[in-house]
């Protein structure tokens, strides 16, 4: 009765929270735009019967999603962008991980509040200040300057390069833990074998350090992808006419052109596509868990 | 139902009441009050007062659709109030709250009626034009001495923005108002209402769109004044806030407003009151409290907008009622123009255009 009851506690976390919300925007993709509040059709209503009401639904809005190129030229620029923050987060991320599993271990809690200490400004507010460091005449390029290294101001607000760094910076947390939490249960005596069975150091980073800490390379990968895939702030405060993603397509199917059912179109397909990392995520880690044991 | 939870219930929604009747919400543009007014309103009704802000019709219109925003004011401008009247989202004024109704400008009302025929559902609060903001120095060195600031060949005639995109152009980015300018400028109407004139505009915007650093809606008025851009296309009060701005920064940059000689789309931002608004007596208060003339005066004098409030004229500050690039004079009226709302089918071609010009797809 009580692994029941503990069983069923997450499943109606599911239910209520990823399931319900679905099923209303799944609805919604299926219905019809009209000048109403809300602005879609049909309503469902009792006297008709649910029935008639599920007559009315239909699929055209996804059937128009593939009648303009828009819609995937924005979904493989989101691929594309996250992909590449991703990888610049594991160059950046891996060795800061390492070198916090390095560390003397009185310094390691140190180091990791270090890295959390971030979170406890307003996520907004981080990325309002990168605007203040990137723009023309900010921060960056004024210390460029004075150093002489430039000569005219970098122009790096308002383009996919400032959308790179502010999705690295913000999601950078989310690949260190996981990273770190793999290095640090590494067993050090292992590279001391394989030192003294005539591997070099760097050998026995790629031979051992690497393969041990795959799966929390793996974790930190997914937890910044997922994210930056359907990623809204960042593009629109740092980015500029040229970044396209699919977050910025679904604000103005909803707001611009008020078509609520497209846009839920749009969140359906772009759900979908986000499951396959998900679900290979999940596979990971339950894979992981067994291994543990 | 029994009697304690009937008693619990009553007990809640007097609360509520009670609340809500010292309260009022206040859903307006950024930048588009002097927030003494704000205080003022507090001391002399006693109502606590919630001011909002946002920077697109279309994050209004969306909230005004989906209902329950729980604003007692909101301020769309007359195309997309005109659409969300017949989408159902106002409650008619009542004109018996408003006795300060009559100092309205029955020149900007009869303007106004043709988004809100009778004014039934609205007051004016600002109108104003959109044009041409520049930062005089730059422009004039990129450019030369001659550079046609007051005119859209400075926005729109690619020769121009390559060389302006070195130092910085920002466009509002809202369709409704730079289709119709690019319309303009091709001698369209700029209030066409079919697809195959709107995409005329296309190719006008597609030539400038490389040169074009940011589309935004209020970021231009804090770039002109710091010197990050050398023009705008936006908003006239934005404009000449952005010039006091750099004034009083006292940092060498000098701001211009123009009206484009072809011609200017004029605006209105009216006050409603949402069907749903919590508040709607202390919605009719925040009105009455608007209209008074003095306090309208106040409000254009900090934001350099024209209000549609011909009792107020008489406290406007000369650099304000003065200047022909807020209450612009006979001749350049006449070439004001209005617009109306799109349709459904209209909407989708006028954003998708938008789509293409913002991101090149």
């Amino acid at each position: 009765m009580r692994r029941a009851i503990l069983i069923l506690v997450p499943y109606l976390w599911l239910l209520a929270l990823f399931l319900v919300p679905f099923i209303i925007v799944g609805r919604i993709s299926l219905s019809d735009t009209a000048l109403a509040r809300p602005p879609y059709l049909p309503q469902f209503s009792w006297d008709e019967g649910i029935w008639a009401f599920l007559s009315q639904l239909d699929f055209e809005n996804f059937w128009f999603l593939t009648t303009d190129d828009l819609y995937w030229k924005a979904y493989l620029s989101s691929l594309q962008i996250a992909i590449t923050a991703t990888f610049f987060a594991l160059l950046i991320g891996y060795p800061i991980a390492y070198g916090m599993a390095r560390a003397p271990e009185e310094w390691r809690p140190t180091l990791m509040m270090l890295v959390i200490l971030p979170f406890w400004t307003s996520f907004l507010i981080r990325v309002y200040s990168w605007i203040g460091i990137l723009s023309q005449e900010g921060y960056l390029n004024q210390i460029l300057l004075w150093a002489g290294i430039i000569d005219a101001p970098l122009i790096i607000l308002n383009t996919n390069t400032a959308v790179y760094i502010g999705i690295v910076y913000t999601y950078l947390p989310f690949m260190i833990l996981p990273i770190y939490s793999a290095l640090d249960r590494l067993d050090g005596s292992l590279i001391e074998a394989a030192e003294d069975l005539g591997c070099s150091r760097l050998q026995a980073f790629w031979l051992i350090t690497v393969p041990l800490s795959k799966n929390g390379i793996i974790a930190g990968c997914f937890l910044v992808f997922i994210p930056a895939l359907g990623e809204f702030v960042i593009p629109s405060l740092l980015g500029g006419s040229e970044t396209l993603m699919i977050g910025k397509i679904l604000w103005e199917e909803f707001f611009n052109n008020r078509d609520w059912p497209v846009a839920s179109a749009v969140a359906v397909v772009l759900l979908l596509i986000l499951v396959v990392p998900i679900v290979l995520f999940q596979r990971n880690q339950q894979r992981q868990a067994e291994e543990d044991r | 139902m029994n009697i304690k939870t009937l008693s619990m219930t009553a007990v809640l929604t007097l609360t509520a009441a009670a609340v809500s009747a010292n309260e009022v919400r206040v859903y307006n543009w950024s930048d588009y009050i002097d927030e003494e007014l704000l205080a003022k309103f507090e001391a002399e009704t006693g109502i606590k007062l919630i001011y909002d802000v946002f920077d697109s019709n279309e994050v209004l219109e969306t909230k005004m659709l989906a209902g329950g925003s729980g604003y007692d004011v909101v301020v769309p401008s007359g195309t997309f109030l005109q659409r969300q009247i017949s989408a159902g989202a106002f409650q008619k004024l009542d004109k018996s709250q408003l006795p300060n109704l009559e100092n309205m400008w029955d020149v900007v009302a009869a303007r106004t009626a043709q988004y809100d025929p009778g004014n039934e559902y609205s007051i004016n609060y600002m109108w104003g034009t959109t044009g041409i903001g520049v930062n005089v120095g730059k422009v004039k060195e990129v450019l030369g001495e001659d550079a046609p600031m007051n005119s859209l060949a400075l926005i729109f005639d690619p020769a121009n923005m390559e060389k302006l995109a070195s130092c910085g152009v920002h466009f509002l980015d809202a369709p409704t108002e730079l289709i119709p300018a690019a319309l303009k400028y091709i001698g369209e109407n700029p209030d066409a209402q079919d697809d195959e004139t709107i995409s005329k505009a296309e190719p006008v915007l597609m030539g400038v769109r490389p040169f074009v650093t940011k589309f935004h809606s209020s970021e231009y008025i804090n770039a002109l004044a710091n010197g990050d851009i050398c023009v705008a296309f936006g908003w006239s009060g934005d404009i000449l806030q952005a010039r006091d701005r750099a004034a009083e920064a006292d940092n060498g940059v000098e701001i211009e407003y123009h009206i484009p000689a072809e011609g200017a789309l004029m605006w209105f931002d009216q006050m409603a009151i949402p069907v749903d608004a919590p508040n709607p007596a202390g919605a009719h208060a925040f009105l009455n409290f608007i209209m008074d003339a003095q306090n309208m005066a106040a409000a254009s004098n900090y934001v350099y907008y024209a209000n549609g409030n011909g009792a107020s004229k008489e406290f406007l500050n000369e650099d304000v009622i003065g200047d022909t690039a807020i209450y612009p004079d006979e001749g350049t009226l006449q070439n004001l123009y209005t617009t109306s709302p799109y349709d459904a089918g209209v909407q989708r071609v006028v954003t998708r255009l938008w789509t293409k010009v913002k991101s090149g797809t």
